[in-house]
């Protein structure tokens, strides 16, 4: 593994310890309003300065890291998930199947992906499960376009012609044998798409479809703040530089484990 | 040649029919009676009842998807619900600052994304190209609408050279254009590096150094020329992504396009608008890369040959 790439994990770890530990170690209420510290600049007391509402910033990204990070993971494993399924069985049973999956498939990636996904979200009640449901039914696609050609070079294999002619059934070539040999290609997929995971849900908590107030996001902290950037910088400043290292981190990692394991995946 | 492009235009009616078979599902999910949701509430009794006719809301789903799509063909994509003028209208008249804005972002993305696209190559596995990498793989990474913020509390708030926010001439597209096009720089940077290490590595470069031809000679005529051919796609690719980026940008910068009209609709819930606006960013979308891709087919023969081939 690269110096980049280690060090993108190692930051990658802290920022998910920093997040699940929140409650422990953010040093404020991220909800609670205090009006006697309105609009504080970043000092000893407050590391990241304080919001129009008196609310401590550091607080708040440390917890909208949660929501950020955890909606963009779950969003990304139920990509995987359907897409995992989808591309195993259009490329296992071909045919007619196979031509409505990736017309499907095809379908959803002429779309602008996050113009969809402000369709599927608008459906909805605002809020994080609509979040990962709006990226989930737009990230699976292109899990199952590559999964599809992976299980159509596979298809072929000895071992599947062996696990055919000892009189295994389709479920179990599928799930036994196939399965297990998608994962890992799968896994680098999601490394590289995480990153695009982290700004979509930022987005659409940015337009304001995302988790809803007073709970913070960190597209939301921005989308609040911004009419604060003239006077109040670091209000917009701090949430904002959190999505973009988190994204960052989540893009180099995934570029190594491309690199690593050699696979032609377009991002 | 023809033929490829007669082929491609049939494949769009396919296209086309399940764009709008996704639209019309969401609207029929949308909460409420979708022949409200078209017109609004407050719209005259007569108007909605002919919308319902229209629709066929009370006959069965294919009926309804048919009426839906009469109405789309006559322009009808429903009427705000809060200035009841015609949806279709207001996106032909904010479309063009939409294209306005993204050709500002295309115009700054393709040189400089070339560009460093190409010094990267050429000092391949050096510090210089490390640097280009890293800087690329940020541009990806950051949020627009944080990004366009910091532009705009630097360009326009401290060294006041732009106005903040607004619609208008040259000095307002600046600021958003550049925002728009920092993604693409990326993107097109790093599609640029290994297009051109590819076509570095091929025999027909070998043989021109051999023959003695100038370096400049083989960067510009040979190098050049064929690393472009993939380029074209990713630049209307990217498209997609401006069209995503506008809604965000243009929010931020207060630019009067479609992005902008999304991003009201969203916030007072107001569904044609909302769907009116993905509808037609999608077709223009698919639009253009249809013809990204005719135009891809024109400029490489290597595509033409394997197309007669099948």
């Amino acid at each position: 593994m690269t110096l980049t790439g280690k060090l993108s994990a190692v930051l990658i770890a802290t920022i998910f310890s920093l997040s699940i530990l929140s409650p422990l170690i953010s040093p404020y209420d991220p909800e609670k309003i205090n009006l006697d510290s309105i609009k504080e600049p970043p000092s000893f007391k407050h590391p990241f300065g304080t919001d129009n509402k008196g609310r401590d910033i550091l607080s708040r990204v440390l917890y909208g890291g949660r929501i950020s990070i955890s909606v963009a993971i779950i969003a990304a494993s139920l990509s995987m998930g359907i897409g995992l399924i989808m591309g195993l069985c259009a490329g296992y049973f071909g045919r007619k199947f196979d031509t409505i999956i990736m017309a499907f498939v095809d379908l959803i990636l002429a779309f602008p992906s996050l113009l969809l996904a402000i369709g599927v979200s608008i459906i909805l009640p605002p809020g994080i499960y609509t979040v990962m449901i709006a990226i989930a039914s737009v990230g699976w696609a292109s899990f199952a376009r590559l999964i599809r050609g992976y299980v159509l070079t596979l298809k072929e294999a000895p071992f599947i012609e062996a696990a055919k002619a000892i009189g295994c059934g389709d479920s179990r070539i599928l799930f036994a044998h196939l399965m297990p040999q998608c994962f890992p290609i799968s896994l680098v997929m999601m490394g590289i798409k995480l990153g695009g995971y982290i700004l979509t849900e930022a987005s659409l908590s940015f337009l304001g479809l995302g988790a809803q107030p007073p709970t913070p996001s960190w597209g939301s902290m921005v989308s609040m703040n911004r009419a604060y950037i003239a006077s109040e910088p670091w209000m917009v400043l701090f949430p904002g530089l959190a999505i973009a290292v988190t994204s960052l981190c989540f893009n180099l990692l995934g570029d190594t484990m491309r690199d690593k394991f050699g696979l032609k995946i377009r991002t | 040649m023809k033929i490829y492009v007669f082929k491609r235009l049939l494949l769009l009616i396919p296209l086309l029919l399940g764009i709008t078979l996704l639209t019309f599902s969401l609207t029929n999910a949308l909460p409420g009676d979708p022949a409200l949701s078209l017109v609004g509430e407050r719209a005259q009794p007569e108007v909605i009842e002919k919308i319902r006719k229209e629709l066929g809301s009370d006959k069965n789903i294919i009926v309804q998807y048919a009426g839906y799509l009469r109405l789309l063909l006559k322009g009808e994509l429903g009427r705000s619900y809060y200035t009841n003028r015609k949806v279709f209208d207001d996106i032909v008249i904010k479309f063009p600052n939409t294209i306005k804005l993204a050709l500002g972002a295309i115009l700054i993305a393709v040189p400089i994304g070339l560009l460093l696209g190409f010094i990267s190559a050429y000092k391949r596995n050096t510090y210089i190209d490390r640097l280009i990498s890293s800087l690329s793989i940020t541009g990806l990474s950051l949020p627009v609408f944080w990004s366009g913020l910091l532009i705009m509390l630097l360009l326009s708030l401290k060294l006041k050279l732009f106005p903040p926010s607004g619609t208008g001439d040259l000095r307002f597209l600046v600021m958003p254009a550049l925002t728009l096009s920092l993604p693409a720089i990326a993107t097109l940077a790093r599609v640029t590096r290994t297009s051109v290490i590819e076509i570095f590595d091929m025999p027909f470069i070998n043989t021109a150094r051999a023959k003695g031809l100038p370096v400049m000679k083989i960067n510009f005529v040979h190098v050049f020329k064929n690393a472009l051919i993939p380029l074209v796609t990713v630049i209307g690719l990217d498209f997609g992504s401006y069209l995503n980026g506008a809604v965000l940008t243009e929010t931020i910068f207060g630019w009067d396009g479609i992005g902008r009209f999304t991003m009201e609709g969203i916030i007072k819930r107001d569904y044609p608008v909302i769907m009116g606006c993905i509808m037609v960013g999608t077709v223009v979308f698919v639009l253009i890369n249809l013809v990204m891709d005719i135009v891809y087919h024109y400029i490489d023969p290597r595509v033409r040959l394997h197309d007669s081939d099948r």
